[in-house]
């Protein structure tokens, strides 16, 4: 499986990230003479849409559905582009000179680069309700990189429970598996329809539609489907056991658990982006931080580029139109297209994105999730790491910690491991309630290189001449 | 908790968990395996030394961190399995600082 590929100490792009923007900016770049190396960290191409695309033990096409097939037109076309692969790279550092830091096969290595297309994709957003680091409890999204990557189905009582498309489409792949799915407790709130109902008549044009009811039908015909539910909670010990819901006005309910996949819905990991500096600022519709960019997605720093759903979530197609858009904004800077060229090359995919981005607003603001399993209350964990509760941060911005980054200082939230990756939009949302101010004007955890761990056996390795860097790389 | 999907025969990989031998798959994550296995508990957390698994299973999340061969506070589901692999879950406050 492993792949070498002799690595230059300097090349003209870097794209990090294999998803769909990352394959998609890399081909356009590499074919349009752009010396283009794509940085990833799965061992295989795909990012987390198309994850295990070349090697999935999933092989019954219709498990997985054709929007999971689709991604292998698109490492075929990268691979066949020139630009060169490699997997297996954890990056914990991009300066805004354009040096970037990774980790690949245990050694630390530096690469200067021209450009720079950041295309490090969406992660889950947080859901902190009572129980939820219990084992046993895991995202939907977790579940289908299980299924994806090992062809592994959860057996005995499966409950799902959240809002928002990723979820129904991980319980019909279930389904389509032949796995069988207690519940699906779906906490989407009813008022959402109203607000989402004015901008139906876009999305009644959206190739998504007929999917999306050929998938809702589908399970329902299935599965029980319990909606409007509210005060989720998880109860067990060592794992989880049971789960204790309200639907509506109706009184509490618990039904038993062996595994409950959680989901609502994904934001943009910004965590690089961040780091570097980029602006960004805070979608009210998506409930999260997105990065400032303009139409070729270019960020407050000219030389670097943000694609995919890291721009702000809009679907896997958008992403690779996105990449595409890019990389000829890159091509022209670099000067191997001219203007002229890099319009006319950019019309198909501006086409492609105004088709898929119909109904857009429409998903967005009816499966936007509850403030209450968005903003924890009480002993509820927000920081998983530290162990940091609710309260915890009420109590500091009662004290008059008004940021996130006083709270880093005061309750080490944001400090373990995972540097806030996971809590930061939870310790955001709180602070924002407790204040009553918008989270736009609370801001994010400033995040500082490495912002993924590195060890110093790592660090020791890198290397002190440019022509170690030359030194082949493993992936 | 998990089961495989029949279909096709992926090779099996030897690995050892916490010193029993178990058999992964090829292509699993040190997390997969240890789902596949029965695993929902993969170490406790360094504050309240509460019980942790896989959550993320995209590397966002450091609730799966384990020792593997000998190193701690790896991320179980960003490293593949490899023949002969060591596998330990962890306690408590042995938490990798960043
Ligand atoms: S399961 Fe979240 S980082 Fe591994």
């Amino acid at each position: 499986m492993s792949k070498t590929a002799a690595l230059n100490p300097s090349c003209q792009l870097v794209v990090i990230g294999a998803g769909p923007a990352g394959l998609a900016a890399a081909t356009t770049a590499a074919k349009l003479g752009v010396d283009t190396v794509l940085l990833d960290e799965q061992p295989a191409p795909g990012g987390q849409i198309y994850r295990a695309i070349t090697e999935t033990p999933v092989t019954k096409r219709s498990i997985l559905g054709m929007d999971y097939w689709h991604g292998a037109e698109l490492v075929t076309a990268f691979r066949s582009s020139g630009a060169r692969h490699v997997p297996g790279t954890t990056v914990w550092s991009v300066t805004r000179e354009g040096e970037i830091g990774f980790s690949v096969g245990g050694a630390a290595r530096l690469i200067e680069a021209e450009r720079i297309i950041l295309a490090t994709g969406a992660q889950e957003r947080p859901f902190p309700i009572p129980g939820w680091t219990l084992p046993g409890v895991m995202t939907a999204g977790a579940a289908q990189i299980l299924l994806k990557a090992s062809g592994m189905v959860a057996e005995g009582r499966v409950v799902l429970a959240g809002t928002g498309p990723l979820l129904w489409l991980l319980a019909a792949q279930y389904l389509r598996a032949g796995g069988r799915i207690v519940t699906v407790l779906d906490t989407t709130p009813p008022a959402n329809r109203r607000a989402a109902l004015p901008y139906l008549p876009n999305f009644l044009g959206s190739d998504y539609l007929g999917a999306g009811i050929a998938l809702l039908r589908e399970v329902k015909a299935r599965v029980p489907v319990i909606g409007d539910v509210r005060s989720l909670r998880l109860l067990g010990e060592n794992r989880v056991r049971e789960v204790v819901y309200q639907s509506g006005t109706a009184p509490e309910r618990r039904i038993g658990a062996d595994l409950v996949l959680l989901h609502q819905g994904v934001v943009p990991n910004l965590n690089l982006a961040n780091a570097i500096g980029c602006r960004q600022e805070w979608h009210e519709d998506q409930l999260c931080f997105v990065p400032v960019i303009d139409a070729w997605g270019t960020s407050s720093i000219e030389r670097v580029a943000i694609a995919g759903d890291g721009a702000g979530i809009a679907g896997a197609r958008i992403a690779a139109e996105r990449g595409r858009l890019a990389a000829l904004e890159a091509a022209h800077r670099l000067g191997r297209i001219d203007a002229y060229r890099r319009d006319a090359e950019a019309v198909a995919p501006r086409r492609a994105i105004t088709r898929f981005d119909k109904g857009r607003r429409f998903i967005d603001l009816m499966y936007r999730p509850r403030a209450e399993h968005r903003v924890p209350q009480g002993d509820t964990l927000a920081c998983r790491c530290e162990e940091i509760t609710a309260q915890q941060i009420v109590e500091a911005v009662k004290l008059g910690s008004t940021g996130p980054n006083q709270m880093k200082s005061l309750l080490r939230c944001g400090m373990g491991p995972c540097q806030g990756r996971l809590c930061g939009l939870t310790i955001t949302e709180l602070i924002a309630s407790a204040r009553g101010v918008s989270p736009a004007d609370v801001g994010y955890f400033r995040l500082r290189p490495p912002i993924k761990p590195i060890t110093l056996a790592e660090l020791a390795s890198l290397p002190k001449s440019e022509a170690a860097v030359q030194a082949v790389v493993r992936g | 908790m998990f089961r495989r999907l029949p279909e096709p025969a992926v090779a099996p990989v030897s690995i050892t968990i916490d010193g029993m031998p178990v058999e992964a798959r090829e292509g699993d994550s040190v997390a997969a395996a240890l789902l596949a296995a029965g695993h929902a508990r993969c170490r406790s957390s360094s504050v309240s030394d509460a019980p942790r698994g896989p959550y993320c299973m995209m590397g966002v999340c450091f609730d799966c961190l384990v020792e593997i061969d000998g190193a701690a506070n790896r991320q179980a589901c960003m490293v593949r399995v490899a023949p002969g692999m060591r596998v330990a879950t962890q306690d408590g406050r042995r938490e990798l600082r960043a």
